[in-house]
Protein backbone atom coordinates (compact mmCIF):
# COMPACT_ATOMS: atom_id res chain seq x y z
CA UNK A 1 0.00 0.00 0.00
CA UNK A 2 2.37 2.82 0.87
CA UNK A 3 5.49 3.30 -1.06
CA UNK A 4 8.66 1.83 -0.09
CA UNK A 5 10.51 5.19 0.09
CA UNK A 6 8.12 7.00 2.64
CA UNK A 7 9.56 5.69 6.21
CA UNK A 8 6.71 3.88 8.07
CA UNK A 9 5.18 5.49 11.08
CA UNK A 10 7.21 3.18 13.23
CA UNK A 11 10.37 4.42 12.03
CA UNK A 12 9.11 7.85 12.36
CA UNK A 13 8.34 7.53 16.46
CA UNK A 14 11.67 5.61 16.87
CA UNK A 15 13.34 8.49 15.25
CA UNK A 16 11.43 10.74 17.80
CA UNK A 17 11.96 8.47 20.67
CA UNK A 18 15.89 8.53 20.35
CA UNK A 19 17.89 10.19 22.76
CA UNK A 20 19.45 13.66 22.55
CA UNK A 21 22.46 12.51 23.11
CA UNK A 22 24.94 12.53 26.12
CA UNK A 23 24.02 13.97 28.92
CA UNK A 24 26.93 14.69 30.75
CA UNK A 25 25.32 17.24 33.60
CA UNK A 26 23.63 14.49 35.33
CA UNK A 27 26.88 12.80 35.56
CA UNK A 28 28.49 15.38 37.00
CA UNK A 29 26.04 15.99 39.57
CA UNK A 30 25.70 13.15 40.16
CA UNK A 31 29.41 12.10 41.13
CA UNK A 32 29.49 15.72 43.06
CA UNK A 33 26.91 14.62 44.94
CA UNK A 34 28.37 11.32 45.95
CA UNK A 35 31.87 12.68 46.36
CA UNK A 36 30.05 15.09 49.11
CA UNK A 37 28.20 12.07 50.71
CA UNK A 38 31.67 10.07 51.04
CA UNK A 39 33.43 13.03 52.24
CA UNK A 40 30.66 13.36 54.86
CA UNK A 41 30.82 9.80 55.79
CA UNK A 42 34.31 9.51 55.67
CA UNK A 43 35.70 12.32 58.15
CA UNK A 44 32.59 10.89 60.37
CA UNK A 45 34.60 7.69 60.00
CA UNK A 46 37.75 8.60 60.09
CA UNK A 47 36.92 10.51 64.11
CA UNK A 48 34.68 7.34 65.28
CA UNK A 49 37.82 4.74 64.76
CA UNK A 50 40.47 7.11 65.65
CA UNK A 51 38.52 7.27 68.73
CA UNK A 52 37.68 3.89 69.01
CA UNK A 53 41.89 2.88 68.48
CA UNK A 54 42.40 5.58 71.51
CA UNK A 55 39.72 4.09 73.52
CA UNK A 56 40.97 0.24 73.14
CA UNK A 57 43.25 0.08 76.03
CA UNK A 58 41.03 1.50 78.75
CA UNK A 59 38.34 -0.94 76.84
CA UNK A 60 39.94 -4.12 76.46
CA UNK A 61 42.09 -4.06 80.06
CA UNK A 62 39.29 -2.85 82.18
CA UNK A 63 35.92 -2.27 80.84
CA UNK A 64 34.09 -2.90 84.20
CA UNK A 65 36.36 -1.21 86.09
CA UNK A 66 36.24 1.68 84.32
CA UNK A 67 32.40 1.82 83.90
CA UNK A 68 31.81 1.77 87.93
CA UNK A 69 34.66 3.70 89.25
CA UNK A 70 34.37 7.29 90.33
CA UNK A 71 36.49 9.72 89.16
CA UNK A 72 40.01 10.44 89.89
CA UNK A 73 43.16 12.53 89.24
CA UNK A 74 44.61 8.93 88.96
CA UNK A 75 44.28 7.31 85.74
CA UNK A 76 44.65 3.81 86.80
CA UNK A 77 41.98 4.53 88.92
CA UNK A 78 39.43 6.53 87.49
CA UNK A 79 35.93 5.55 85.93
CA UNK A 80 32.73 7.13 84.65
CA UNK A 81 29.98 5.67 86.63
CA UNK A 82 29.53 8.96 88.75
CA UNK A 83 28.73 10.36 84.91
CA UNK A 84 26.38 7.57 83.84
CA UNK A 85 24.23 8.01 86.91
CA UNK A 86 24.43 12.02 86.56
CA UNK A 87 23.81 11.96 82.56
CA UNK A 88 20.86 9.19 83.66
CA UNK A 89 19.08 11.63 86.36
CA UNK A 90 19.57 14.20 84.29
CA UNK A 91 18.05 13.07 81.03
CA UNK A 92 14.80 11.63 83.82
CA UNK A 93 14.66 14.81 85.03
CA UNK A 94 14.43 16.63 81.77
CA UNK A 95 12.17 14.04 80.47
CA UNK A 96 9.13 14.29 83.30
CA UNK A 97 9.93 18.10 83.13
CA UNK A 98 10.23 19.05 79.50
CA UNK A 99 7.73 17.05 77.99
CA UNK A 100 4.78 17.22 79.71
CA UNK A 101 4.91 20.69 79.87
CA UNK A 102 6.46 20.72 75.90
CA UNK A 103 3.31 18.55 74.81
CA UNK A 104 0.93 20.37 76.68
CA UNK A 105 2.03 23.71 75.14
CA UNK A 106 2.30 21.99 71.65
CA UNK A 107 -1.37 20.97 72.10
CA UNK A 108 -2.15 24.24 73.34
CA UNK A 109 -0.86 25.98 70.50
CA UNK A 110 -2.72 23.83 67.95
CA UNK A 111 -5.46 23.03 68.89
CA UNK A 112 -7.14 25.39 71.20
CA UNK A 113 -5.43 28.34 70.83
CA UNK A 114 -7.28 30.95 67.91
CA UNK A 115 -4.80 32.80 65.41
CA UNK A 116 -4.27 36.12 67.17
CA UNK A 117 -0.94 38.05 66.33
CA UNK A 118 0.22 37.09 69.84
CA UNK A 119 0.16 33.52 69.15
CA UNK A 120 1.80 33.99 66.04
CA UNK A 121 4.38 36.19 67.99
CA UNK A 122 4.71 33.20 70.21
CA UNK A 123 5.25 30.29 67.52
CA UNK A 124 8.47 32.24 66.15
CA UNK A 125 9.66 33.02 68.62
CA UNK A 126 9.51 29.86 70.10
CA UNK A 127 11.66 28.55 66.76
CA UNK A 128 13.90 31.43 67.84
CA UNK A 129 14.28 29.91 70.82
CA UNK A 130 15.54 26.25 69.59
CA UNK A 131 18.11 28.32 67.80
CA UNK A 132 19.94 29.86 70.58
CA UNK A 133 23.24 28.37 71.48
CA UNK A 134 23.27 26.05 75.09
CA UNK A 135 25.75 28.47 76.25
CA UNK A 136 23.26 31.45 77.03
CA UNK A 137 20.69 28.80 78.55
CA UNK A 138 23.29 27.67 81.01
CA UNK A 139 24.22 31.52 81.54
CA UNK A 140 20.29 31.76 81.89
CA UNK A 141 20.28 28.71 84.61
CA UNK A 142 23.35 30.19 86.14
CA UNK A 143 21.59 33.68 86.95
CA UNK A 144 18.12 32.23 87.94
CA UNK A 145 19.12 28.80 89.46
CA UNK A 146 22.29 29.50 91.24
CA UNK A 147 22.33 32.82 92.03
CA UNK A 148 19.19 34.24 92.15
CA UNK A 149 17.08 31.34 93.21
CA UNK A 150 19.99 30.59 95.67
CA UNK A 151 19.62 26.75 94.82
CA UNK A 152 23.67 26.15 94.75
CA UNK A 153 25.48 24.00 91.70
CA UNK A 154 23.06 20.68 92.23
CA UNK A 155 22.10 18.20 89.72
CA UNK A 156 18.63 19.74 89.79
CA UNK A 157 19.78 22.96 88.90
CA UNK A 158 21.54 21.10 85.72
CA UNK A 159 18.47 19.27 85.19
CA UNK A 160 16.42 22.73 85.10
CA UNK A 161 18.65 24.26 82.87
CA UNK A 162 18.80 21.04 80.05
CA UNK A 163 15.01 21.28 80.63
CA UNK A 164 14.65 24.98 79.35
CA UNK A 165 17.30 24.17 76.72
CA UNK A 166 14.80 20.97 74.94
CA UNK A 167 11.89 22.51 76.04
CA UNK A 168 11.43 24.51 72.65
CA UNK A 169 12.37 21.30 70.43
CA UNK A 170 9.71 19.47 72.23
CA UNK A 171 6.97 22.11 71.41
CA UNK A 172 8.27 22.60 67.70
CA UNK A 173 8.31 18.77 66.98
CA UNK A 174 4.62 18.10 68.62
CA UNK A 175 3.26 21.30 67.12
CA UNK A 176 4.41 18.92 63.53
CA UNK A 177 3.06 15.50 64.61
CA UNK A 178 -0.33 17.38 65.61
CA UNK A 179 -0.09 19.13 62.65
CA UNK A 180 0.37 15.78 60.23
CA UNK A 181 -3.13 15.05 61.61
CA UNK A 182 -5.89 15.35 59.19
CA UNK A 183 -8.26 18.25 59.70
CA UNK A 184 -11.07 15.86 58.64
CA UNK A 185 -10.40 13.88 61.68
CA UNK A 186 -11.39 16.52 64.13
CA UNK A 187 -14.12 17.13 62.24
CA UNK A 188 -15.28 13.23 62.17
CA UNK A 189 -14.97 13.60 65.84
CA UNK A 190 -16.79 16.66 66.54
CA UNK A 191 -19.46 15.88 64.15
CA UNK A 192 -20.64 13.01 66.40
CA UNK A 193 -20.75 15.51 69.33
CA UNK A 194 -17.66 15.14 70.70
CA UNK A 195 -16.08 18.33 72.78
CA UNK A 196 -13.12 19.43 71.77
CA UNK A 197 -11.07 17.69 74.53
CA UNK A 198 -12.91 14.08 74.05
CA UNK A 199 -11.32 15.24 70.22
CA UNK A 200 -8.34 15.68 71.57
CA UNK A 201 -7.46 13.04 74.01
CA UNK A 202 -9.23 10.31 72.25
CA UNK A 203 -8.11 11.13 68.76
CA UNK A 204 -5.45 14.08 67.89
CA UNK A 205 -2.94 13.09 70.35
CA UNK A 206 -2.93 9.40 70.33
CA UNK A 207 -2.62 9.24 66.17
CA UNK A 208 0.35 11.77 66.71
CA UNK A 209 1.81 9.90 69.38
CA UNK A 210 4.63 8.27 67.47
CA UNK A 211 5.84 11.45 65.88
CA UNK A 212 5.81 13.50 69.33
CA UNK A 213 7.27 10.41 71.02
CA UNK A 214 10.54 10.42 67.91
CA UNK A 215 10.59 13.90 68.57
CA UNK A 216 11.13 13.74 72.22
CA UNK A 217 13.43 11.16 72.27
CA UNK A 218 15.85 12.91 69.51
CA UNK A 219 15.52 16.14 72.00
CA UNK A 220 16.61 13.43 74.87
CA UNK A 221 19.45 12.51 72.98
CA UNK A 222 20.11 16.23 72.84
CA UNK A 223 20.23 16.80 76.18
CA UNK A 224 22.78 13.31 76.98
CA UNK A 225 25.27 15.22 75.14
CA UNK A 226 24.90 18.53 76.09
CA UNK A 227 28.35 20.25 77.59
CA UNK A 228 28.60 23.69 77.81
CA UNK A 229 25.18 24.45 79.97
CA UNK A 230 26.11 21.69 82.44
CA UNK A 231 29.66 23.93 82.47
CA UNK A 232 27.94 26.88 83.36
CA UNK A 233 25.99 25.85 86.07
CA UNK A 234 28.47 24.08 87.83
CA UNK A 235 28.85 20.07 86.98
CA UNK A 236 31.69 19.53 88.65
CA UNK A 237 34.98 18.88 86.61
CA UNK A 238 37.66 17.09 89.47
CA UNK A 239 36.60 14.66 91.83
CA UNK A 240 33.65 14.51 94.54
CA UNK A 241 31.95 12.02 96.38
CA UNK A 242 28.39 11.59 97.38
CA UNK A 243 26.75 9.31 99.67
CA UNK A 244 23.14 8.10 99.75
CA UNK A 245 20.12 7.91 98.45
CA UNK A 246 18.13 9.99 95.20
CA UNK A 247 17.34 12.79 97.44
CA UNK A 248 21.13 13.44 98.16
CA UNK A 249 22.10 12.37 94.49
CA UNK A 250 19.44 15.31 93.37
CA UNK A 251 20.90 17.94 95.73
CA UNK A 252 24.33 16.97 95.83
CA UNK A 253 27.30 18.32 92.94
CA UNK A 254 27.32 16.40 90.15
CA UNK A 255 28.70 15.52 86.68
CA UNK A 256 27.84 13.92 83.13
CA UNK A 257 29.08 12.19 80.64
CA UNK A 258 29.82 15.28 78.24
CA UNK A 259 31.40 17.13 81.40
CA UNK A 260 33.78 14.17 81.82
CA UNK A 261 35.06 14.37 78.25
CA UNK A 262 35.51 18.07 78.39
CA UNK A 263 37.66 17.81 81.90
CA UNK A 264 39.72 14.61 80.89
CA UNK A 265 40.68 15.68 77.55
CA UNK A 266 42.26 19.04 79.43
CA UNK A 267 44.80 16.75 81.70
CA UNK A 268 48.29 16.57 80.95
CA UNK A 269 48.29 12.87 81.51
CA UNK A 270 48.84 11.01 78.39
CA UNK A 271 46.89 8.17 79.90
CA UNK A 272 43.95 10.26 80.11
CA UNK A 273 43.69 10.61 76.60
CA UNK A 274 41.95 6.49 76.36
CA UNK A 275 40.29 7.38 79.04
CA UNK A 276 38.89 10.19 77.76
CA UNK A 277 38.26 8.65 73.96
CA UNK A 278 36.67 5.57 76.44
CA UNK A 279 33.87 8.12 78.09
CA UNK A 280 33.30 9.16 73.80
CA UNK A 281 32.81 5.64 73.27
CA UNK A 282 30.30 5.48 75.83
CA UNK A 283 28.22 8.50 74.72
CA UNK A 284 28.31 8.03 71.30
CA UNK A 285 27.00 4.22 72.05
CA UNK A 286 23.89 5.57 74.09
CA UNK A 287 23.03 8.48 71.58
CA UNK A 288 23.16 6.17 68.97
CA UNK A 289 21.40 3.75 71.05
CA UNK A 290 18.59 6.29 71.56
CA UNK A 291 18.20 8.08 67.97
CA UNK A 292 17.94 3.83 66.43
CA UNK A 293 14.93 3.75 68.99
CA UNK A 294 13.41 6.66 67.74
CA UNK A 295 14.12 5.28 64.37
CA UNK A 296 12.94 2.31 65.11
CA UNK A 297 9.50 3.61 66.64
CA UNK A 298 9.05 6.10 63.88
CA UNK A 299 9.50 3.50 61.12
CA UNK A 300 6.72 0.94 63.27
CA UNK A 301 4.17 3.23 63.91
CA UNK A 302 4.49 5.97 61.00
CA UNK A 303 0.98 6.62 59.85
CA UNK A 304 0.02 7.33 56.31
CA UNK A 305 -3.65 9.52 55.96
CA UNK B 1 -38.14 39.84 70.03
CA UNK B 2 -39.09 36.35 69.65
CA UNK B 3 -38.97 34.12 66.64
CA UNK B 4 -41.77 32.18 65.78
CA UNK B 5 -41.86 29.49 63.19
CA UNK B 6 -43.89 30.53 60.25
CA UNK B 7 -46.99 28.82 59.55
CA UNK B 8 -47.90 28.30 55.61
CA UNK B 9 -45.88 25.11 54.23
CA UNK B 10 -44.38 26.06 50.98
CA UNK B 11 -46.34 25.00 48.25
CA UNK B 12 -46.11 21.05 46.86
CA UNK B 13 -43.78 19.88 49.88
CA UNK B 14 -46.12 18.39 51.72
CA UNK B 15 -47.21 18.96 55.32
CA UNK B 16 -44.55 16.69 57.36
CA UNK B 17 -43.02 18.62 60.15
CA UNK B 18 -40.62 21.39 59.68
CA UNK B 19 -37.09 20.48 60.97
CA UNK B 20 -34.81 23.11 60.00
CA UNK B 21 -36.27 26.37 59.23
CA UNK B 22 -33.73 28.67 57.85
CA UNK B 23 -34.66 32.10 57.95
CA UNK B 24 -32.30 34.98 56.23
CA UNK B 25 -29.49 33.17 57.17
CA UNK B 26 -25.98 34.64 56.11
CA UNK B 27 -22.65 33.34 56.59
CA UNK B 28 -19.09 35.10 56.31
CA UNK B 29 -15.36 34.15 56.16
CA UNK B 30 -13.88 37.18 57.48
CA UNK B 31 -15.64 40.18 55.29
CA UNK B 32 -16.51 37.64 52.62
CA UNK B 33 -20.10 36.97 52.16
CA UNK B 34 -19.99 33.06 51.31
CA UNK B 35 -24.41 33.08 51.61
CA UNK B 36 -26.54 35.64 51.40
CA UNK B 37 -30.10 35.89 53.35
CA UNK B 38 -30.99 32.38 52.55
CA UNK B 39 -34.93 31.20 53.42
CA UNK B 40 -36.28 27.98 53.14
CA UNK B 41 -38.01 24.89 55.16
CA UNK B 42 -36.32 20.86 55.64
CA UNK B 43 -39.48 18.79 56.70
CA UNK B 44 -39.21 15.56 58.29
CA UNK B 45 -38.64 12.26 56.76
CA UNK B 46 -37.74 13.64 53.38
CA UNK B 47 -34.41 13.44 51.45
CA UNK B 48 -33.35 17.06 50.70
CA UNK B 49 -30.88 17.70 48.21
CA UNK B 50 -28.85 20.92 47.94
CA UNK B 51 -27.08 21.80 44.60
CA UNK B 52 -25.54 24.30 42.90
CA UNK B 53 -22.57 25.40 41.37
CA UNK B 54 -19.01 25.13 42.77
CA UNK B 55 -18.25 27.77 45.23
CA UNK B 56 -22.20 28.86 45.83
CA UNK B 57 -21.91 28.03 49.42
CA UNK B 58 -23.83 24.89 49.43
CA UNK B 59 -20.75 23.30 52.03
CA UNK B 60 -21.38 26.69 54.09
CA UNK B 61 -25.07 26.00 54.13
CA UNK B 62 -25.21 22.50 54.91
CA UNK B 63 -22.20 23.16 57.63
CA UNK B 64 -24.38 25.58 59.07
CA UNK B 65 -26.80 22.95 60.34
CA UNK B 66 -24.95 21.19 62.55
CA UNK B 67 -22.68 24.61 64.07
CA UNK B 68 -19.72 23.17 61.92
CA UNK B 69 -18.37 26.74 60.89
CA UNK B 70 -18.15 27.36 64.13
CA UNK B 71 -14.44 25.82 63.43
CA UNK B 72 -13.60 28.04 61.05
CA UNK B 73 -12.45 30.83 62.90
CA UNK B 74 -13.07 33.33 60.44
CA UNK B 75 -16.86 32.40 59.99
CA UNK B 76 -19.52 34.40 61.45
CA UNK B 77 -23.34 34.25 60.51
CA UNK B 78 -26.36 36.94 60.72
CA UNK B 79 -30.28 35.20 60.57
CA UNK B 80 -31.33 32.29 61.83
CA UNK B 81 -31.60 28.27 61.76
CA UNK B 82 -34.73 27.13 63.78
CA UNK B 83 -34.54 23.51 64.56
CA UNK B 84 -37.76 22.04 65.61
CA UNK B 85 -38.13 25.78 66.52
CA UNK B 86 -35.54 26.37 68.02
CA UNK B 87 -32.40 28.83 67.09
CA UNK B 88 -29.18 27.19 66.68
CA UNK B 89 -27.63 30.14 67.01
CA UNK B 90 -29.05 31.55 69.81
CA UNK B 91 -25.83 31.95 72.29
CA UNK B 92 -27.02 29.60 75.54
CA UNK B 93 -27.14 26.66 72.30
CA UNK B 94 -24.36 23.48 72.64
CA UNK B 95 -23.06 23.59 69.22
CA UNK B 96 -21.53 19.79 70.96
CA UNK B 97 -25.17 19.03 71.65
CA UNK B 98 -26.38 20.14 68.22
CA UNK B 99 -23.96 17.85 66.35
CA UNK B 100 -25.51 14.93 68.77
CA UNK B 101 -29.13 14.94 67.17
CA UNK B 102 -27.46 16.72 63.79
CA UNK B 103 -25.22 14.32 62.62
CA UNK B 104 -22.53 14.15 59.28
CA UNK B 105 -20.88 12.55 56.13
CA UNK B 106 -17.91 13.96 55.06
CA UNK B 107 -17.36 14.22 51.12
CA UNK B 108 -14.27 11.88 51.72
CA UNK B 109 -14.01 9.17 53.92
CA UNK B 110 -13.42 10.26 57.30
CA UNK B 111 -13.21 6.75 59.71
CA UNK B 112 -10.88 6.97 62.51
CA UNK B 113 -7.72 4.54 62.24
CA UNK B 114 -9.15 2.59 64.93
CA UNK B 115 -11.17 -0.73 64.85
CA UNK B 116 -14.15 -0.60 62.66
CA UNK B 117 -15.90 -1.41 66.45
CA UNK B 118 -14.55 1.81 67.62
CA UNK B 119 -15.22 3.60 65.00
CA UNK B 120 -18.75 3.40 65.52
CA UNK B 121 -18.56 3.08 69.46
CA UNK B 122 -17.08 6.18 69.85
CA UNK B 123 -20.29 8.74 69.13
CA UNK B 124 -22.09 6.48 71.57
CA UNK B 125 -19.23 6.41 74.60
CA UNK B 126 -18.60 10.30 74.45
CA UNK B 127 -22.35 11.06 74.74
CA UNK B 128 -22.60 8.72 77.81
CA UNK B 129 -24.54 5.63 76.12
CA UNK B 130 -24.99 2.83 79.10
CA UNK B 131 -26.55 0.37 77.25
CA UNK B 132 -25.62 -2.67 75.95
CA UNK B 133 -22.71 -1.50 73.13
CA UNK B 134 -22.30 -4.54 71.00
CA UNK B 135 -25.98 -3.71 70.11
CA UNK B 136 -25.72 -0.59 69.21
CA UNK B 137 -22.99 -1.39 67.27
CA UNK B 138 -24.11 -3.78 65.64
CA UNK B 139 -27.37 -1.79 64.68
CA UNK B 140 -25.64 0.97 63.56
CA UNK B 141 -24.14 -1.57 61.18
CA UNK B 142 -26.73 -3.24 59.85
CA UNK B 143 -28.79 -0.03 59.43
CA UNK B 144 -25.77 1.35 56.85
CA UNK B 145 -25.87 -1.78 55.23
CA UNK B 146 -22.57 -2.68 56.12
CA UNK B 147 -22.87 -5.26 59.00
CA UNK B 148 -22.92 -8.24 56.82
CA UNK B 149 -19.57 -7.72 55.71
CA UNK B 150 -17.54 -6.20 58.78
CA UNK B 151 -19.20 -8.60 60.97
CA UNK B 152 -16.09 -10.67 61.40
CA UNK B 153 -13.74 -8.19 61.12
CA UNK B 154 -15.15 -6.10 63.92
CA UNK B 155 -11.34 -5.14 65.47
CA UNK B 156 -9.46 -4.84 62.03
CA UNK B 157 -9.18 -1.12 61.49
CA UNK B 158 -11.97 0.76 59.43
CA UNK B 159 -9.05 2.39 57.08
CA UNK B 160 -8.55 -1.19 55.86
CA UNK B 161 -11.98 -1.25 53.98
CA UNK B 162 -12.72 -0.24 50.39
CA UNK B 163 -13.58 3.93 49.87
CA UNK B 164 -17.26 2.78 49.84
CA UNK B 165 -17.14 0.36 53.15
CA UNK B 166 -15.52 3.44 54.92
CA UNK B 167 -18.21 5.97 53.62
CA UNK B 168 -21.31 3.18 54.79
CA UNK B 169 -18.88 2.90 57.88
CA UNK B 170 -18.97 6.49 58.56
CA UNK B 171 -22.98 7.12 58.10
CA UNK B 172 -23.19 3.82 60.86
CA UNK B 173 -20.94 5.78 62.98
CA UNK B 174 -23.36 9.13 62.49
CA UNK B 175 -26.61 7.02 63.25
CA UNK B 176 -24.72 5.25 66.48
CA UNK B 177 -25.45 8.69 68.19
CA UNK B 178 -28.95 8.10 67.30
CA UNK B 179 -29.54 11.77 65.69
CA UNK B 180 -32.57 13.17 64.27
CA UNK B 181 -30.86 14.29 61.03
CA UNK B 182 -27.92 13.59 59.01
CA UNK B 183 -26.23 15.88 56.96
CA UNK B 184 -24.37 14.50 53.99
CA UNK B 185 -21.85 16.74 52.29
CA UNK B 186 -21.37 15.21 49.02
CA UNK B 187 -20.81 11.37 50.19
CA UNK B 188 -20.27 10.09 46.94
CA UNK B 189 -17.67 12.40 45.04
CA UNK B 190 -14.91 10.13 46.12
CA UNK B 191 -16.82 6.70 45.34
CA UNK B 192 -17.50 4.67 41.87
CA UNK B 193 -20.77 4.40 40.68
CA UNK B 194 -21.68 0.64 42.25
CA UNK B 195 -20.80 1.85 45.97
CA UNK B 196 -22.57 5.36 44.85
CA UNK B 197 -25.68 3.51 44.40
CA UNK B 198 -25.65 1.44 47.18
CA UNK B 199 -25.08 4.76 49.52
CA UNK B 200 -28.26 5.98 47.14
CA UNK B 201 -30.43 3.24 48.51
CA UNK B 202 -29.60 3.32 51.77
CA UNK B 203 -30.42 7.08 51.71
CA UNK B 204 -33.99 5.44 50.90
CA UNK B 205 -33.92 3.30 53.63
CA UNK B 206 -32.67 5.81 56.25
CA UNK B 207 -35.25 8.23 55.46
CA UNK B 208 -37.82 6.03 57.21
CA UNK B 209 -35.83 7.15 60.52
CA UNK B 210 -34.24 10.04 60.00
CA UNK B 211 -34.36 13.51 58.16
CA UNK B 212 -31.56 14.11 55.53
CA UNK B 213 -29.94 16.74 54.01
CA UNK B 214 -27.52 16.47 51.21
CA UNK B 215 -25.04 18.24 48.77
CA UNK B 216 -24.17 16.72 45.74
CA UNK B 217 -23.03 18.13 42.13
CA UNK B 218 -24.09 15.13 40.60
CA UNK B 219 -27.76 16.15 38.94
CA UNK B 220 -28.86 12.40 38.44
CA UNK B 221 -27.87 11.73 42.19
CA UNK B 222 -30.39 14.28 43.07
CA UNK B 223 -32.95 13.38 40.78
CA UNK B 224 -32.58 9.70 41.96
CA UNK B 225 -32.61 10.00 45.78
CA UNK B 226 -34.23 13.30 46.70
CA UNK B 227 -37.72 13.74 47.20
CA UNK B 228 -36.84 17.71 47.86
CA UNK B 229 -34.20 20.20 45.74
CA UNK B 230 -32.68 23.35 46.66
CA UNK B 231 -31.18 24.91 43.95
CA UNK B 232 -28.17 27.64 44.69
CA UNK B 233 -26.53 30.17 42.67
CA UNK B 234 -23.95 33.15 43.58
CA UNK B 235 -24.34 36.49 42.50
CA UNK B 236 -21.33 38.55 40.92
CA UNK B 237 -20.57 39.57 44.76
CA UNK B 238 -19.74 35.21 44.81
CA UNK B 239 -22.24 35.24 47.70
CA UNK B 240 -24.57 32.41 47.50
CA UNK B 241 -28.67 32.55 46.98
CA UNK B 242 -31.09 30.40 46.79
CA UNK B 243 -32.79 30.29 43.63
CA UNK B 244 -35.93 28.07 43.76
CA UNK B 245 -36.52 24.88 45.97
CA UNK B 246 -39.34 22.84 44.86
CA UNK B 247 -40.01 19.10 44.59
CA UNK B 248 -37.20 17.14 42.96
CA UNK B 249 -39.72 16.11 39.95
CA UNK B 250 -40.66 19.43 39.65
CA UNK B 251 -37.35 21.40 39.70
CA UNK B 252 -35.90 18.62 37.42
CA UNK B 253 -39.22 18.90 34.94
CA UNK B 254 -40.72 22.18 34.99
CA UNK B 255 -38.16 24.52 37.20
CA UNK B 256 -39.98 28.01 37.42
CA UNK B 257 -36.37 30.38 36.86
CA UNK B 258 -34.59 30.06 33.87
CA UNK B 259 -31.25 29.67 36.38
CA UNK B 260 -32.49 26.54 37.56
CA UNK B 261 -32.95 25.50 34.07
CA UNK B 262 -30.11 26.06 32.43
CA UNK B 263 -27.89 24.25 35.57
CA UNK B 264 -29.95 21.18 35.23
CA UNK B 265 -29.53 20.94 31.81
CA UNK B 266 -25.78 21.40 31.79
CA UNK B 267 -26.01 25.12 30.09
CA UNK B 268 -24.07 26.43 32.88
CA UNK B 269 -21.69 25.35 36.35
Amino acid sequence: MSAASSPSTADLVALRLRSGGFDWQSYVLHGAMLLAMLLALGILLVLLADVAVKALPVLTQRPLDFLTSDLSSRPARAGIAQGLVGSLLLVLFVAFLALPIGVGAAVYLEEYARDTPITRFVRTNIRNLAGVPAIVYGLLGLAVFVTLLGLGEILVVGGLTLAILVLPIVVITTSEALRAVPASIREAALGVGATRWETVRNHVVPYAAPGILTGTILSLARAFGETAPLLMVGAVAGTFSVHGGLIEQLTGPYTALPTIVFNWAGQPQDEFRSLTAATIVVLVAVILLVNGTAILLRNRYDRRW
Amino acid sequence: MTIEAREAPLPGLGDAEIVFDVQAFSAYYGAFRALKEITFQIREHQITAIIGPSGCGKSTLLRGFNRMNDLVQSAHSEGHILYHGVDLYAPQVDPVEVRRRIGMVFQKPNPFPKSIYDNVAFGPRVAGYKGDMDERVEQSLRRAAIWDEVKDKLTTPGTALSGGQQQRLCIARAIAVEPDVILMDEPCSALDPVATLRIEELMHELKQNYTIVIVTHNMQQAARASDVTAFLTMGDDRAGYLVEMDTTDKIFTRPEHRLTEDYITGRFG
